[in-house]
């Protein structure tokens, strides 16, 4: 077997602070060694070499948060279009979300997609199971079963869980399976009807709008359940000053919770909805500036953890519809880096801090060996260019769906190759 | 004919084990042991309760229990009378205060109660002159299901104190689960509760037990697996997922046991929900189960509280 070596690399690993040129070398699809030793003078006899040419080589990008629609919505995306889009976009791993056709709410179903994504996803795919059987919000899913069946978190994905009772259950309950619950944050009473943000914008839109509180209330709801129940709770994207305000109080309490935003959050704002574009169409909806510039102080100062695409595929047809009628949701696997490096080119996030958000925290919010550097793991790495510019084609993305809000948008940094398990899965 | 002996019980009701102390339950045991051997000779029947008038007042379905609390009355002579809900008065808007006042016109000696809701025992015993017994109130206590189990563990083991009891399920609901912390606490026994998070009681531990939430913790070195039932509108998605899930964490098989006590004995306080909390290779097992031992041991320990309850000062 032969040894690979990449060299001329800019290493960033966040789990240990590393910014430095230097290497890695793989073995059998593993780290076999890594670090600023490993130059093109000190390489092992028979190594294959590949020089990075001073691009930046990070561990492979983990998404904790992508709807994958298999099974069931292969018109929207599959496992196979999904993990080209990821590979594209340097994500090595992704947390799938149980909304697919069956709801992954039983063991069988787990082990069948993960089976699937096996044979036909081309990075790795980890599975959060339902929170409630069928996604109804109304009965709790079997959480040891799906976590013996390999589940890694438990979720409802968009939907809120309305009933106190059962999400009070259902978090202690989960307690016994070490395995978090990732919630979407919006009052689901607040929130029914609206299709974007309350605010200025709202008013002159004439849409109907969800209040930024909606947030804040349900965070401060479930960081009650969760000082009560001792669960391990995680908001799925937070995107208003409230709620990451009682996020702070709730870490600074000591609490296990973490909380996520998604690239759209700290880059675009209710403005983009302007003409009525369905394509930004979010839930939770795109809020006000000053709600997104509170977004970037959370990324700034770790109140928010997880950078996650919320991918979320929907066909043109459920797009090109009035506002109100259209089906929320972007795609974002690709452009989920590039989008975020933003927050590095603007000076407000250094760039192992902002890779710490898609690396490591995703990666122990789902118990995952991976988003690190380390000898001996497998060899899942990213290789991008900070610098590159770009306009984004939202028909050249490689998503089965094309829903993206970043159509037309000019972006500054792009993937050039992605490895998983030492294979070459993307190379520009 | 009068039931007298100079050893009077100290309560006058038996409304639940925490206030009680092991002296009281040394002498209902003992008792109890003394009807266990008489109820296994072909002349069961004695005079003791002759003239006294026992009624049984049940609002919750029961059939064992109301069984047992009949014969044990009527194996001591006493007149016994069932009253159950269907058909009674309080379907047709009676309280309990006003049930309670009319039985007592009846002079009754002894009133065995259960009831839905906890406490409700000790109301009836503020308004009548008899004695009540606590048939099982609500999620508070059921007294005499504790004192067979405890009686059934003696007969087994010889003791109670340094036992290690593990008692699984559904806690949370459970008068026999509060009776039984509560009676082998004072006995001296070491009690566990096993159960998943959603069954057991916040502020548990404070019971005085030790809690789990996993079967191979739980049930380590074990002597003793005390086995809840789980009522079924608790199974489906409000407190558990499924059958099925609790089954395969808290259901009690051949398995989970083997990191019990090898002598360790299984006990249930019946109805039994096979497939859901105990496998009917464990249930079925003479050598390992004491469920029916349990039962016979029930109407001894009835017959010892009735007899208790209804002595009166020698003259």
């Amino acid at each position: 077997m032969t040894i690979q070596a990449l060299i001329n690399a800019r290493l960033l690993d966040p789990a240990t602070h590393t910014d430095t040129l230097g290497g890695v070398l793989i073995e059998k699809g593993k780290i076999l060694d890594w670090g600023a030793h490993i130059k093109k003078d000190a390489l092992p006899d028979g190594a294959k070499v590949e020089d990075c040419k001073g691009y930046c080589l990070s561990p492979g990008l983990v998404d904790a948060h992508a709807y994958l629609c298999e099974p069931g919505k292969e018109h929207r995306e599959t496992m196979a279009t999904a993990g080209m889009a990821a590979a594209a976009g340097g994500v090595t791993t992704i947390n799938a979300f149980p909304a697919t056709e069956p709801v992954i709410d039983d063991p069988a179903i787990v082990e069948m997609v993960m089976r699937r994504a096996k044979n036909t996803c081309a990075v790795n795919v980890c599975i959060t199971g339902a929170l409630t059987k069928g996604l109804q919000g109304a009965e709790m899913a079997e959480f040891g079963l799906l976590a013996e069946a390999g589940a890694v978190a438990f979720s409802d994905g968009q939907f809120a869980i309305e009933n106190i009772n059962l999400m009070r259950r259902a978090l202690a309950y989960s307690c016994m399976f070490e395995r978090p619950v990732i919630v979407h944050a919006e009052d689901p009473g607040l929130a029914a009807g609206g299709v974007m943000t309350g605010g200025r914008t709202a008013t002159f839109m004439g849409l109907k709008s969800v209040p930024t509180c909606a947030e804040a209330i349900l965070v401060e709801r479930d960081i009650r359940l969760v000082k009560m129940t001792g669960a391990r709770w995680h908001a799925a994207h937070l995107s208003t000053k409230d709620a990451l305000d009682t996020m702070r109080r709730a870490k600074n309490d000591g609490l296990n919770v973490t909380a996520g935003t998604a690239p759209h959050y700290h880059a675009l704002n209710d403005l983009e909805l302007g003409e009525y574009r369905t394509f930004a169409r979010v839930s939770p909806p795109l809020r006000e500036e000053d709600e997104r510039l509170a977004v970037i102080e959370g990324i700034k100062d770790g109140t928010i953890d997880i950078i996650s695409s919320q991918h979320l595929p929907q066909s043109a047809d459920s797009k090109r519809v009035p506002f109100a009628q259209a089906k929320p949701g972007v795609i974002g696997l690709e452009t989920m880096l590039p989008v975020s490096l933003r927050l590095y080119h603007n000076g407000d996030v250094d760039l192992l801090r902002l890779l710490y958000t898609m690396t490591v925290a995703p990666a122990k919010l789902l118990g995952l060996e991976a988003g690190a550097l380390k000898k001996g793991a497998a060899a899942d790495l990213t290789l991008f260019d900070t610098e590159k510019p770009w306009q984004v084609d939202g028909d050249r993305l490689l998503s089965k769906s094309k829903n993206t809000a970043f159509d037309g948008h000019l972006l500054q940094g792009l993937v050039v190759k992605t490895f998983v398990r030492g294979k070459a899965v993307f190379e520009r | 004919m009068t039931n007298t002996d100079p050893i009077r019980f100290a309560h006058r009701h038996l409304l639940d084990i925490a206030r009680l102390g092991a002296t009281d339950i040394n002498q209902i045991l003992s008792l109890a042991e003394h009807y266990a051997v008489i109820a296994r000779t072909p002349d069961k029947k004695r005079d003791l309760l002759r003239g006294k008038t026992q009624i049984n007042l049940f609002f919750e379905n029961s059939t064992r229990t109301r069984t047992s609390f009949e014969l044990a009355g009527k194996r001591l002579g006493a007149d016994v009378i069932n009253m159950s809900v269907g058909s009674s008065s309080v379907k047709k808007g009676e309280t309990l205060i006003d049930t309670a006042m009319t039985l007592n016109a009846m002079h009754p000696d002894v009133l065995v109660i259960r009831h839905g809701d906890s406490g409700a025992p000790h109301l009836l015993a503020q308004k009548v002159d008899c004695a009540v017994i606590n048939g099982g109130d609500g999620s508070h206590e059921h007294p005499t299901q504790a004192l067979l189990d405890a009686l059934t563990i003696k007969r087994r083991k010889g003791r109670l104190e340094g036992l290690i009891v593990a008692i699984c399920g559904d806690i949370q609901h459970s008068r026999v689960a509060r009776s039984n912390i509560a009676l082998l606490n004072i006995m001296g026994a070491r009690v566990r509760i096993v159960g998943p998070t959603t069954l057991i009681p916040s502020n548990a531990a404070k019971m005085g037990v030790e809690v789990y939430n996993k079967m191979s913790e739980g049930l380590k070195d074990a002597d003793i697996v005390m086995m809840l039932r789980l009522q079924t509108e608790r199974m489906q998605g409000s407190f558990v997922p499924s059958i099925r899930e609790y089954f395969h964490f808290f259901g009690l098989n051949k398995e989970k046991l083997s990191v019990a006590k090898k002598d360790a004995l299984i006990m249930h306080p019946g109805p039994m929900n096979r497939g859901v909390e105990i496998d009917s290779e464990i249930a079925d097992d003479l050598n390992i189960s004491a469920i029916s031992e349990q039962v016979e041991m029930g109407v001894a320990v009835r017959m010892a509280c009735l007899d208790l309850l209804t002595r009166e000062a020698a003259t």
